[in-house]
């Protein structure tokens, strides 16, 4: 059994939303909030000083800026968290039986062996365990070095799913990716708007829980390995 | 291991093949059919709970578990396969309707001198023509004979779409270049999103013939000649690679599963795995499958029909040692051999950016505008000559958030991380579209064919089927001839639509050969062909096996080369007229139906 690790979100970068989600449940995480006003999140996978250093990278890839929130305030970190933590992580998924052939043609994908919990231990380590603390342009300047790695394309694709996902995936934390999109979520019916031209649909969004009625559960949570 | 009591028919793979085979005979006989299904079954209401675009966009949910069974990929001959490790070139489904479940929902008829190609290419061609290596046959049925099961297959879904040639009358709201049809679609077509209307006005600018295509997503409620009523799309956007929680998409589990459930003669047991027919002297007598908890069942059956994906259906035909396997340096065996994918598949090109948000989110399955004017033999242009080709155009299928944001134009700063970035990705969020590649013709050649691998199993430690395949200039020219078509149509659009047009170039999946793992089109066919002679075929026009008659093997894998369109209406068809030939022949007189 794993020990049991957090990560501190500040509750200022969740901050007045938080209200609105706890109203609306559209997220289903155990949260503490700690006398120093952060709210903590039980990590499934990573430790503590690993999630440190995915919610530092996740946040220069889409950073918090004057076009609207980015990976820290929209939880990226908890959706890579529970994915790596869920089927996905380790390839239960993937054809993993042998002989491995790696040396092959660019076009028959990715052959490795290392699955993604394997890819993101290697990658957060490459990264620095000092990573967090660095300053903006130190950051950049270690995830520009990785750029091509298969772990930075993993982190990257991650961070847009973390994002954009439905928040019952941990991420897009109070709908904000959606908001800041102009996605309205899962909608029933667009029979009545799809002959309705130059009008941008641009509902407040709904989570799926919101619209079925009830919580509904990923494949990270459906057979957690 | 234990042996059940004998059933009368069992059925090999629960998906559009096999469940419609079954609900025939069920139906129409008072035979006991069982049907086998590896997968799980499927409510509608796990279709509701699934409009999410994480489990089945990104991780593909329904999508058959790679971990279990894949295939094996080389080149050529001489070269050592590698497996397929993740999704890939195709996307088989599993559970109860198979890929049915999770399809778009494109219901076109083939071409019909797609069913008699290597007589049209004879009578259009010098030999000097033909491609090094074409393998392409007349199926041995024609356009005449499979019209009837067409227009019953399209009765059976509630297809919409206007008929481009009703009785040799054109109508260009629809597509005058399809065969000749003797009845107009049971429904209308779909409505139109405005990106739709933009690209049917650069179309006609070009002097082309752009139209709905045919939908299986149901344009209005709908009562099929089963008495099946479903009611019509909601647009809501969650369709392909989903099912659909009110069934409007024709799947298997809303069409036919409805009737199946109220016979006394038909069962179906999911996650149960067949792994081999049995056969003695000539005769199917059933097949083994591994059940839930891993063991061995032997189920005896009078008759037994397979109806798995097209590889599937080849494989198992080759781990039961039935038939005989190709041999591509003799050119002996029929097993494994006219297997093709479709072609004429490009990535990248330009991008059309409107200055106004397109509700990009909504849409449907077969929510297109498309062109067919080069859906015919090919033309000799700067491209070079090639033979066949396909409909092209623009597919408005619902664009979630995540596919959305990466919808946008390549940063011009060139870094695709960062502020600069996400501003750009927000900036062109919904308002951005792009021409899809076509669904050309493949012929079939002698050197791309299907065996059993000699090193990777699957789950039980059976051999995967290993693809020799790779594509040729035929191949290359039929992509660049698309390129070519498609650029043109984007300009156009973009003119139409008072829109930017931003270039890029088109490449090849896998730059001119074969790739396993980028997605093309899990449109496989071929393998178990059907035809007219023994020697050159695995099955008889009724899909049944030549050396084996009371084994039928059903669905895309009997076609002997790839049609120019959506493969699944024909496979439909198909199964119809097999379906009719067990019962109203076979069963009246057991042997080979002439």
């Amino acid at each position: 059994m794993k020990r049991r690790e957090f990560i501190q979100i500040p509750a200022q970068a969740l901050g007045g939303v938080l209200m609105y989600t706890l109203a609306c449940e559209p997220v289903r995480l155990p949260v503490e909030t700690s006398a120093s006003g952060t709210l903590d999140f039980e990590l499934r996978h990573f430790t503590a000083a690993q999630a440190h250093v995915v919610q530092a990278a996740s946040a220069r890839i889409l950073p918090s800026d004057d076009s609207g929130p980015g990976a820290t305030e929209a939880g990226v970190v908890i959706y890579i968290d529970r994915q790596l933590g869920g089927p996905y992580g380790n390839d239960s998924r993937r054809y993993t039986k042998g002989p491995w052939k790696t040396d092959g043609w660019e076009g028959h994908g990715y052959q490795g062996k290392e699955n993604p919990r394997e890819i993101y231990a290697a990658g957060i380590e490459s990264l620095g365990a000092d990573f967090a603390s660095l300053s903006e342009e130190q950051q950049d300047e270690r995830l520009v070095s990785i750029e091509d790695s298969i772990f930075f394309g993993m982190l990257r694709r991650h961070t847009i799913e973390g994002m954009f996902c439905d928040p019952l995936h941990g991420g897009n934390a109070d709908l904000i990716g959606w908001q800041m999109l102009g996605f309205p979520g899962p909608v029933f019916s667009y029979k009545d708007r799809i002959e309705t031209y130059g009008t941008p649909y641009r509902p407040a969004p709904r989570s799926l829980e919101q619209i079925v009625g009830h919580p509904v559960k990923g494949m990270e949570d459906e057979d957690p390995a | 291991m234990k042996t059940l009591k004998p059933v009368d028919v069992v059925i090999a793979g629960g998906g559009w093949t096999g469940l419609l085979m079954a609900q025939e005979i069920a139906t129409r006989t008072s035979l006991e059919v069982v049907v086998l299904e590896r997968g799980p079954n499927r409510n509608l209401i796990d279709y509701m709970d699934g409009m999410d675009e994480v489990d089945h966009r990104v991780h593909l949910k329904m999508i058959q578990d790679i971990s279990e069974e894949t295939v094996t990929h080389r080149h050529s001959t001489g070269n050592r396969a590698v497996p397929v490790r993740q999704y890939g070139s195709f996307l088989p489904g599993t559970g109860t309707g198979g890929a049915g479940e999770h399809w778009t929902g494109y219901a076109y008829r083939y071409m019909p001198e797609t069913f008699r190609l290597q007589s049209h290419f004879a009578e259009r061609y010098d030999k000097s023509q033909i491609p090094e290596g074409v393998d392409v046959r007349d199926w041995g049925i024609t356009w005449d004979d499979i019209e009837p099961d067409y227009y019953r297959a399209e009765q059976l879904m509630g297809v919409g779409a206007a008929a481009g040639n009703l009785r040799g009358k054109l109508n260009p709201q629809g597509n005058i270049f399809e065969g000749e049809r003797q009845h107009d679609f049971p429904l209308p077509p779909h409505k139109t999103s405005y990106a739709m209307t933009v690209v049917e006005a650069g179309a006609k600018e070009l002097g082309w013939h752009p139209y709905r295509p045919p939908v299986a997503t149901l344009t209005d409620t709908y009562t099929n000649q089963y008495g099946v009523s479903r009611a019509g799309c909601e647009y809501c956007g969650y369709c392909s690679r989903f099912g659909c929680m009110i069934g409007a998409k024709a799947q298997p589990s809303s069409v036919l599963m409805p009737i199946l459930q109220r016979q006394d003669n038909f069962e179906l047991r999911n996650h149960a795995w067949v792994r081999r027919v049995l056969h003695e002297d000539g005769q199917a007598t059933g097949v083994v499958y591994m059940d839930e908890d891993g063991e061995e069942v032997t189920q005896p059956a009078d008759i037994v029909v397979l109806s798995g994906f097209t590889v599937p259906n080849i494989r198992m035909l080759m781990l039961s040692k039935i038939g005989t396997d190709y041999d591509p340096q003799s050119g002996r065996g029929t097993l494994g051999r006219r297997f093709t994918q479709q072609t004429g598949k490009v990535r990248g090109g330009p991008l059309i950016v409107f200055n106004e948000p397109l509700n990009l989110f909504m849409g449907a399955g077969g929510h297109a505008m498309k062109v067919s004017d080069f859906d015919r033999d090919g033309a000799s242009d700067a491209t070079g000559t090639f033979l066949r080709s396909g409909n092209l155009g623009y597919s408005g299928g619902g664009r979630p958030a995540i596919g959305g944001f990466n919808g946008a134009p390549p940063h011009p700063g060139g870094r695709n991380w960062g502020s600069a970035w996400k501003k750009h990705n927000l900036d062109h969020y919904d308002r951005v579209i792009s021409m899809g590649g076509m669904d050309a013709e493949h012929l079939s050649y002698r050197q791309n064919f299907v065996d059993l691998d000699p090193t990777y199993t699957d789950k039980w430690g059976d051999p995967l089927a290993r693809l020799t395949f790779d594509f040729t200039e035929h191949e290359v020219r039929q992509s660049d001839f698309t390129a070519k078509v498609l650029r043109q149509l984007s300009e156009a659009t973009a003119r139409a639509g008072k829109a930017k047009l931003i270039d890029r170039p088109y490449s090849m999946p896998g730059n001119g050969r074969y790739s396993a793992s980028i997605y093309q089109t899990t449109h496989l066919q071929g393998g178990t062909a059907m035809g007219t002679a023994p020697d050159d075929s695995v099955i008889n026009t009724h899909l049944q096996h030549w050396d084996v008659p009371n084994l039928w093997v059903v669905g895309a894998s009997s076609f002997p080369q790839a049609g120019s369109t959506n493969p699944t209406l024909t496979a439909l068809a198909v199964t119809y007229r097999a379906a009719d030939a067990l019962i109203d022949r076979y069963l009246k007189r057991p042997g080979l139906v002439g």
